[in-house]
């Protein structure tokens, strides 16, 4: 079930843009207003919900911290793992974004003849970043879609990704690595029993939407020829506000950007605000000074406090019948 | 909202990159590629017979998969005749067959490719044909 539902869902969402497309001609809905539709609730619903978790108070510092904290002058601090001060965060959450320095961490525990073991594990942190990069670079080459001059960048970029000069037109190499790590991250979650028993639909509907986009895009591209240059004409109209549907540009095309459309007007709802959320995690974006600074809690309220010399003042009579030593007389 | 300074710069590169490909083209002439069919070759041809190697659509998008198994079929197997769905027969080259016909390169081949940004590699040790630099 909650393997299938998102899968059907996917299926769904492919059959409606293709049904929309064949038999009722709803080029306008799906290339033009859907797409506005969607960005605009990406663009907004991501800024909501960040504002959000920024109204959030952070009542004490809690960085992870994975090496020496600042202490003594002669005790070798770990700058980067255990930052004090704004730079070593700025390059902690570098490592983080761009490398994904925790997932590195990551390990296999595993109970053998009886006893806890941890293991090697790297994979998950391996097919992340290849999914991830590779995703970054389909995205970034895809706005030779949204300019009328490509600038040079996207052409290098684009020149490296088909280096290999296979077949025509020329095999992206971010193509199949996009394909190997999703299948990948999909069959570690039903595969690994553990990860199995923690996966929700709302973890397989992205994975399968991602893979249903990543699948159109390269039919598309190697084999079910779509009307490129319309597709381009379609695109700059979007961007320039100027709409226009060219003729014959090819359903699976409707499907692609309708799948697209889909992930961003989906994407502020759901875990994939990772994105915003991970510039945003106290346990990352924190310098552990606490020993140096005095962090007030936001949420603090002015609380009443009872003070010793209030105490004595109350019952300095009753103390001294009883025979306690008091501070004033 | 705590640190909003930090989150409001955040929030502002995430709109500049979101919106970027909307002002970027602000202002910027926004032409579809205009491509031109008056080579000798192509006029020599009876008005109803102006037709590519295969359908205007199918060139389209399947013209560089055709040239790739013209190129298959010639360097591999030497067969050099190519017999379109419309019964036509056709020389396989892609200097003596393709720019024949498109002799104005950098008004046809040229005009989509600069649009679309892809640059092939062909040319590297095929010889385009001689044009006017126009
Ligand atoms: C309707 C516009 C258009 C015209 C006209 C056109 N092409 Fe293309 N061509 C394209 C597009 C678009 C691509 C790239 C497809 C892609 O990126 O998926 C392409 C790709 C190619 C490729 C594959 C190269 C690569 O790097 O992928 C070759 C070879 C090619 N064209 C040859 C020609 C030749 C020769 C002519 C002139 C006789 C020509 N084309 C005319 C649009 C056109
Ligand atoms: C007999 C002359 C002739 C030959 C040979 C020829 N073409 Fe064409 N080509 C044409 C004509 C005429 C058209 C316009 C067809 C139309 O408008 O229906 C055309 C259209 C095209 C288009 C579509 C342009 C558009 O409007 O989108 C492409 C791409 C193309 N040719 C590429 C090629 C390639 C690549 C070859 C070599 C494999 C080739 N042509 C060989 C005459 C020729
Ligand atoms: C490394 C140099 C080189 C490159 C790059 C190259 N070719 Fe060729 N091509 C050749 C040679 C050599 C032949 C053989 C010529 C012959 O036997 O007539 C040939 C033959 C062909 C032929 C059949 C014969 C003819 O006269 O055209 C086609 C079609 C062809 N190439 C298409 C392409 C296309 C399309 C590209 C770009 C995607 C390309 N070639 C890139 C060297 C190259």
């Amino acid at each position: 079930m909650k393997i299938l539902f998102p899968f059907f869902a996917v299926i769904a969402l492919i059959l409606l843009a293709f049904a929309g497309i064949k038999t009722a001609n709803m080029q306008f809905l799906f290339g033009v207003v859907i797409p506005y539709a969607a960005l605009g609730i990406f663009t907004l619903g991501v800024i909501y919900r960040v504002v959000k978790w920024g109204t959030s108070p952070v009542p004490f510092r809690i960085p992870t911290t994975c090496g020496q904290q600042k202490s003594l002058p002669w005790i070798k601090q770990n700058k980067i793992e255990n930052p004090s001060g704004s730079l070593g965060v700025i390059i902690r959450m570098a490592l983080e974004v761009l490398v994904f320095r925790s997932l590195f961490r990551n390990l296999k525990t595993e109970l053998k003849e009886g006893k806890v073991v941890y293991g090697w594990e790297k994979w998950l942190w391996m097919a992340g970043l290849a999914f991830h990069w590779s995703f970054l670079i389909i995205l970034v080459r895809h706005f030779r879609f949204f300019m009328q001059d490509v600038p040079s960048v996207i052409k290098i970029i684009e020149s490296l990704d088909s280096f290999l000069q296979v077949g025509v037109p020329l095999l992206y190499l971010t193509d199949i690595i996009l394909l190997l790590a999703v299948t990948y991250l999909f069959i570690r979650r039903v595969y690994l029993p553990q990860i199995k028993y923690i996966s929700l639909a709302a973890d397989y509907f992205p994975l399968f939407l991602i893979l249903g986009i990543a699948v159109t895009g390269v039919l598309m591209r190697y084999f079910f020829k779509v009307h490129i240059v319309g597709v381009k004409v379609l695109a700059m109209g979007l961007v320039s506000f100027t709409p226009s549907i060219p003729e014959g540009i090819g359903a699976l095309f409707y499907v692609h950007l309708f799948l697209i459309c889909v992930l961003f007007a989906y994407f502020p709802f759901s875990k994939l605000m990772h994105l915003a959320g991970v510039f945003m995690s106290p346990t990352r974006n924190l310098a552990n000074n606490s020993r140096e600074v005095r962090h007030i809690n936001p949420w603090n309220y002015p609380v009443h406090v009872h003070t010793y010399e209030e105490y004595e003042n109350d019952f300095r009579d009753k103390m001294k019948a009883a025979g306690l030593p008091v501070e004033k007389e | 909202m705590y640190d909003s300074g930090k989150i409001i710069v955040g929030l502002l590169i995430f709109i500049a990159l979101v919106t970027f490909p909307f002002y970027n083209n602000i202002g910027k002439v926004n032409a579809k590629p205009e491509l031109k069919l008056d080579t000798p070759e192509i006029q020599k041809l009876p008005e109803q017979e102006r037709k590519c190697v295969e359908s205007k659509e199918f060139m389209r998008g399947g013209h560089m998969q055709l040239l790739d198994d013209w190129r298959d079929s010639v360097v591999r197997d030497g067969s050099r005749i190519y017999t379109s769905s419309a019964h036509k027969t056709f020389n396989m080259s892609l200097q003596n067959e393709c720019m024949r016909c498109h002799s104005n390169k950098k008004d046809f081949c040229d005009k989509c490719h600069n649009y679309m940004a892809v640059k092939p590699y062909c040319w590297d040790c095929h010889i385009a044909p001689k044009e006017n630099k126009s």
